[in-house]
């Protein structure tokens, strides 16, 4: 009896290792890799156009840009099942500065075909007033009076206005919407999901994430920047309508594979 | 009285005791010994910092320890650092005055003056870009305190000079052989108990703090004044001294050009870098304890609050590399009412920590 019972366990045992390590082999999980980039209608950005290079947007306003941070959260690759495999974190680019351009999440994907999305911003769920000390001690906060929470992006610059020659700043600056003119706050999410398209993902898949910062001026709202330049935070309109121009900003880059 | 028989147990509880005292010599061990280690010290992080703040930067290889700290606090006070022995860094970093520098610009050795106001010292250790000095030219704690010993409008000492000093006073070997495990003195482990004991220079007590914890209420006034801190279009100043409640170091620790100058005799971190889109950016220095770190501004240009809110309200002028968070230059500022001056002036003072300035722990020994 005792032999049968031996047998019958090293057989569990012996099928049971087979089973993992051919689900292994069949589809193993590889971590991704996303690296953000920006440019000016295909022209890219890089640290020598901060401050220096002149734009023009499509309202004819020339600008400079001197500082872009951005944040994206919630990082997800559906399969064709619908299934949603979920990276939850965030990730706070600095354009000018050069810091978080690379994403590297430890959460491994299954390889397969998915079609790739992020959050711009944080949700409404998760974004909750000082929950992120790493974000508190970057000043990406929020004040309560305009609901709390955090910054979305803040793209920074001086453009030329047409009452000055000197030129002017704009403070382009994305949070939740919020009014505070009544005797309630009133708020809306302007955070929103960018969808990216079908990706595959397979050993060293690596992704580009694009943005163009021109089209946050562009479409569908063509921003005037001698109207909208500062004070945007508290402007509810305004942050609607930076919400809708933003959806057209980010596409993604072919795929490639580095080596690691 | 038969002491014969006692003999034995005598014995025993003789090898007993000498095992307890081996054993604790193991675990403690003296200054010099292998394995010594010095006494771990944490540091007193006020709980809203726990809460909100990332945790505090402390390097692995120079953790915080009870003699390191002691050792520093002396280094601290001691002008033995200095080329003629008579000044201390405490003499231009005084904890009455915020440890700043009442005087526009501190004189060195020599009576030379700088061309800096002397930065106010605390809750350094929160400081993540981990930049020192107005302009960032030192990166760490441990970096920032060899340079003043031997900047030469400073302490304008050699470091051979300054270490062959310590050596040779009474107690500071024992000092750091105990802090340090080793008797032989070098500038590293100077820098390093002084790091020790700055990070240990912590203020989280002001009365907006105490608010925060629900222990008092803020004056009308106060509160008036914080609402033209965080309004976009009166004070808008939490991008760059942090959003309240969720930054209480008050400062993004970042460099900007706050529209003082046209022309800049000074390029700030501009000449640290090179870069001349930099050119004229200073640090942002924390807003607590502005009662005792007067006067402000980098080169301490402004003797009160009072002109450095006209400054931003009224002053400000244009240059190539302002920030644009000086949205208002073209107007010459954000044009605040007097009533909204004086209630930010009162909202600025109850950011200051008595308690810090008085803090035992923090006086000369």
């Amino acid at each position: 009896m005792k032999k049968y019972i031996i047998l019958f366990a090293m057989t569990v045992t012996f099928f049971g290792c087979k089973d993992v390590d051919e689900e292994e082999v069949i589809n193993p999980n590889y971590n991704v890799t996303f690296n953000f980039t920006q440019n000016w209608d295909g022209e890219e950005i890089t640290d020598p156009d901060y401050q220096t290079t002149v734009y023009t947007n499509e309202n004819g306003e020339e600008l400079t840009i001197s500082r872009l941070r951005y944040l994206i959260s919630d990082v997800a690759f559906t399969n064709e099942d619908g299934d949603t495999t979920l990276i939850k974190g965030y990730n706070l680019v600095n354009a000018r500065k050069g810091i978080n351009l690379q994403y590297k999440p430890s959460k491994k994907i299954q390889e397969g075909t998915y079609n790739l999305s992020f959050t711009f911003g944080f949700d409404n769920k998760d974004n909750v007033s000082s929950a992120y000390p790493d974000l508190n001690t970057e000043g990406w906060n929020v004040p309560e009076d305009l609901g709390g929470g955090y910054h979305f992006m803040q793209m920074e610059g001086t453009f030329t206005n047409n009452t000055s020659s000197t030129p002017a700043p704009y403070l382009y600056h994305t949070i939740r919407a919020a009014d505070n003119t009544g005797d309630d706050l009133l708020l809306q999410d302007t955070s929103f999901e960018v969808n990216l398209g079908t990706v595959t993902v397979e050993k060293n898949s690596s992704f580009e994430i694009k943005m163009n910062v021109a089209e946050w001026y562009k479409n569908p709202n063509k921003w005037d920047l001698n109207i909208l330049n500062s004070n945007l935070m508290m402007n509810f309109d305004a942050q609607i309508m930076m919400s809708e121009n933003g959806k057209t900003v980010f596409s993604l880059e072919e795929e490639t594979t580095v080596e690691e | 009285m038969n002491y014969f028989k006692n003999i034995p147990a005598l014995f025993i509880a003789t090898i007993c005791c000498l095992t307890i005292i081996s054993c604790a010599k193991d675990e403690g061990g003296k200054p010099e010994e292998e394995g010594y280690q010095p006494t771990p010290l944490e540091l007193k992080t006020p709980t809203m910092f726990k809460q909100i703040l990332d945790s505090p930067i402390i390097p692995s290889d120079n953790p915080q320890t009870e003699e390191g700290v002691a050792l520093g606090k002396k280094l601290f006070f001691d002008p033995i650092l200095s080329g003629d022995k008579t000044l201390a860094c405490a003499g231009c970093h005084i904890p009455a005055e915020g440890f700043s520098d009442s005087r526009q610009f501190s004189p060195g050795i020599d009576g030379i003056e700088g061309r800096r106001n002397s930065m106010p010292l605390f809750n350094l250790a929160w400081n993540y870009k981990e930049n020192f000095f107005w302009d960032g030219r030192a990166i760490s704690l441990e970096n920032q305190a060899l340079q003043p010993v031997v900047d030469p409008v400073e302490m304008h000492n050699t470091w051979p000079n300054a270490v062959s000093s310590l050596q040779a006073a009474p107690g500071y070997p024992e000092l750091f052989s105990e802090a340090f495990g080793t008797s032989t003195i070098d500038s590293t482990m100077v820098s390093k108990a002084i790091a020790q004991f700055v990070r240990t220079l912590i203020s989280g007590n002001s009365r907006y703090d105490q608010f925060l914890r629900g222990e008092i209420e803020l004056t009308e006034a106060e509160q008036n004044g914080l609402d033209v801190y965080i309004d976009e279009t009166r004070g808008d100043c939490f991008h760059c001294h942090g959003t309240p409640p969720n930054n209480l170091l008050w400062t993004d620790n970042d460099f900007h050009n706050n529209g003082l100058d046209e022309t800049f005799d000074d390029l700030g971190r501009g000449a640290v870098t090179g870069d001349p889109r930099e050119f004229g950016l200073f640090k942002t220095p924390s807003l607590r304890n502005l009662a005792y770190t007067a006067p402000y501004m980098h080169d301490g240009r402004f003797e009160t609050l009072e002109e450095v809110i006209d400054h931003y309200s009224e002053g400000l002028v244009y240059s190539e590399t302002i920030d644009p968070l000086m949205k208002a230059v073209g107007e010459g500022g954000v044009q605040l009412t007097e009533k909204d001056k004086q209630d930010l002036k009162a909202f600025l003072l109850s950011l200051s920590d008595e308690s810090f300035i008085n803090n035992p722990d923090f006086q000369k020994p």
